[in-house]
């Protein structure tokens, strides 16, 4: 039975990865789940300078889900780089970064600096809603979606994922846009922005208003988009968005997605992801499944 | 086994204590690991509320290998646990956060304060520092003269009671008290809403006094993976590098200097 899939050139022992934001850079949740089980890990976004982040509240949780607008706070590059990617170089697992930015320079300088270490794939972050600056700005529009991939394509070393936001009319013309620009996957969804509001206090929950809504409650939105992406373009596609189980995931495939990455679902069982892996092997046996290719996109029209 | 990881406890015994405020034991092996000021993210059964609700342990039972806890209906997740009854099985992830330095009380006085719902880790702390040659003056900050968990914290030292209606002890808070009563100590351990905590605070400031003081936010991980939880440092911190510190994973207890609160 073959779990391996291979994207842009990087081989991953199994289609499970983690969704950035909800994994750190896999430290907190190495005393759950054992890394080298996993596909890859993919990190919480980084930035070329450390970002202090939003106020608190930063997190709600909603019917069946959560929304969170922490405003990608991190470390900053240097910091990842002497300490979370030495951590995660320990792993017999593909690391895929997370990079965001405010302006098109500040993506760059962490895409070069990334080009000389162990890193397997960078995955730009152009769909983060919770961030005033960069992120979603340059991720709702087709043209400066083209214009930042086409851009980071010339200066990236790894192959490059873009993360789509589902905060678009047209997630098919997006991944176009992408793949037109040399992008060598895309992942989706992002969370999709909401809001909160606590009647007894006739407030907002989160300090910023708005968050990214993320859980069970987005998945039948991320599976629909996932098939659209898909269909659209001829580059692989990670899918992402409410993913709590093996059969969660395997819809992901089946519609389309050539990996699938646990996000929000991670803080509500630790141990998630390893089960995803395992029961998707399972799903495999059962059905007499030899090599998991035959899932991807697998779906009867 | 040891190690923070996601469980399945047995709930021993369930009882009303004050309007709105439950007492739970839980039977689970993480009680031997269990500090005093540490907490326990508790999951509800109903899977519409997917996130496990943070709550302090107030009392470890090493040898039935028990925890207590004391808690308030805030919502639908704590609504469903006082509904719980013995023998339910409940999913819990634990031990979380690093907990009070008792080790900083050893044969000193300390004065532990305890606000509202910021009283039940108190009890914990009361027995260990006393365990370990402190002296401790208890200080107990309630709405009215529903005093839930006062004659628990009476055997480990000398309880002091403020209620903000005047129905019981001195009218006012918990710093009231310590002014009324001459309450003189070394070091304060503290947990309650943040008003109180802001005032310890500067309290502790003015005196030059050593606070250790435990934080609440808005939790989604609990192991400081989603940075959801954090609180603005006076120092940049090892993990962020941005001046926030993980309530559920560097905290909750901050020594009240290094938080800017």
């Amino acid at each position: 039975m073959n779990t391996k899939v291979k994207i842009a050139g990087v081989e991953f022992k199994n289609p499970v990865m983690t969704a950035s934001g909800t994994f750190g850079s896999g430290m907190e949740y190495s005393d759950f789940v054992d890394l080298n089980r996993l596909g890859a890990v993919v990190t919480k976004g980084v930035a070329n300078v450390p970002w202090p982040g939003n106020p608190v509240p930063r997190v709600a949780e909603t019917y069946g889900g959560m929304l969170n607008a922490i405003g990608l706070q991190n470390p900053g590059i240097d910091v990842f780089m002497e300490r979370d990617l030495p951590f995660l170089a320990q792993y017999d697992t593909k690391i895929i970064v997370n990079v965001c930015g405010k302006s098109v320079e500040d993506y760059l300088e962490v895409v070069e600096r990334l080009g000389d270490t162990k890193v397997h794939m960078l995955e730009i972050n152009v769909s983060c809603p919770n961030v005033k600056e960069g992120a979603i700005a340059f991720g709702q529009k087709a043209e400066s979606l083209y214009d930042i991939t086409s851009k980071i394509k010339a200066k990236a070393r790894q192959p490059v994922i873009m993360k789509l936001s589902p905060n678009v009319t047209d997630i098919g013309e997006m991944a176009k846009a992408a793949e037109a620009a040399g992008a060598d996957a895309i992942s989706l969804i992002n969370t999709i922005t909401g809001m909160k509001i606590d009647i007894h206090k006739r407030a907002f929950v989160l300090a910023n208003k708005t968050g990214g809504l993320s859980g069970p409650a987005i998945k039948p939105v991320a599976v629909r988009m996932v098939y659209q992406a898909s269909h659209a373009v001829k580059i692989p596609v990670i899918g992402m968005g409410g993913i709590a189980s093996a059969e969660d995931a395997i819809e992901f495939l089946l519609a389309g997605a050539s990996a699938v990455a646990v996000g929000a679902m991670n803080f509500v069982n630790p141990y998630a992801t390893v089960e995803v892996a395992e029961g998707i092997e399972v799903y495999m046996k059962k059905y007499g499944i030899e090599d998991i290719s035959e899932l991807i996109g697998g779906v009867k029209e | 086994m040891s190690g923070k990881r996601k469980v399945k406890a047995r709930v021993r015994s369930q009882r009303m204590i004050a309007p709105d405020i439950y007492e739970m034991w839980l039977s689970t092996d993480l009680a031997k690991e269990a500090g005093a000021g540490q907490f326990v993210g508790i999951y509800p059964e109903d899977k519409s509320h997917l996130l496990p609700r943070p709550i302090s342990i107030c009392e470890v039972d090493e040898e039935k290998s028990a925890l207590r806890i004391v808690y308030r209906i805030a919502g639908a997740g704590t609504a469903e646990f006082a509904a719980w009854q013995p023998g339910q099985e409940a999913e819990i992830l634990g031990v979380l956060g690093n907990g009070f330095p008792v080790d900083k009380g050893k044969g000193k006085k300390v004065a532990l304060m305890g606000g509202g719902i910021g009283i039940p880790p108190m009890l914990q702390l009361a027995k260990k520092l006393k365990a370990a040659g402190g002296e401790a003056a208890i200080v107990l900050g309630y709405r009215d003269s529903q005093l839930f968990l006062k004659e628990d914290l009476a055997k480990y030292g000398t309880v002091y009671i403020a209620t903000e209606d005047g129905s019981a002890g001195v009218k006012g808070n918990v710093l009231n008290v310590m002014e009324e009563e001459q309450i003189k100590a070394d070091v304060i351990m503290a947990c309650g809403p943040m008003p109180m905590l802001r005032a310890i605070k500067s309290y502790a400031a003015e005196r030059k006094m050593e606070a250790y003081i435990s934080l609440e936010e808005r939790m989604a991980c609990g192991v400081g993976a989603c940075l959801g939880c954090v609180c603005k440092t006076t120092h940049k911190d090892a993990h962020s590098h941005v001046n926030n510190a993980r309530i559920c994973t560097d905290g909750p207890v901050f020594d009240a200097r290094e938080v800017d609160i």
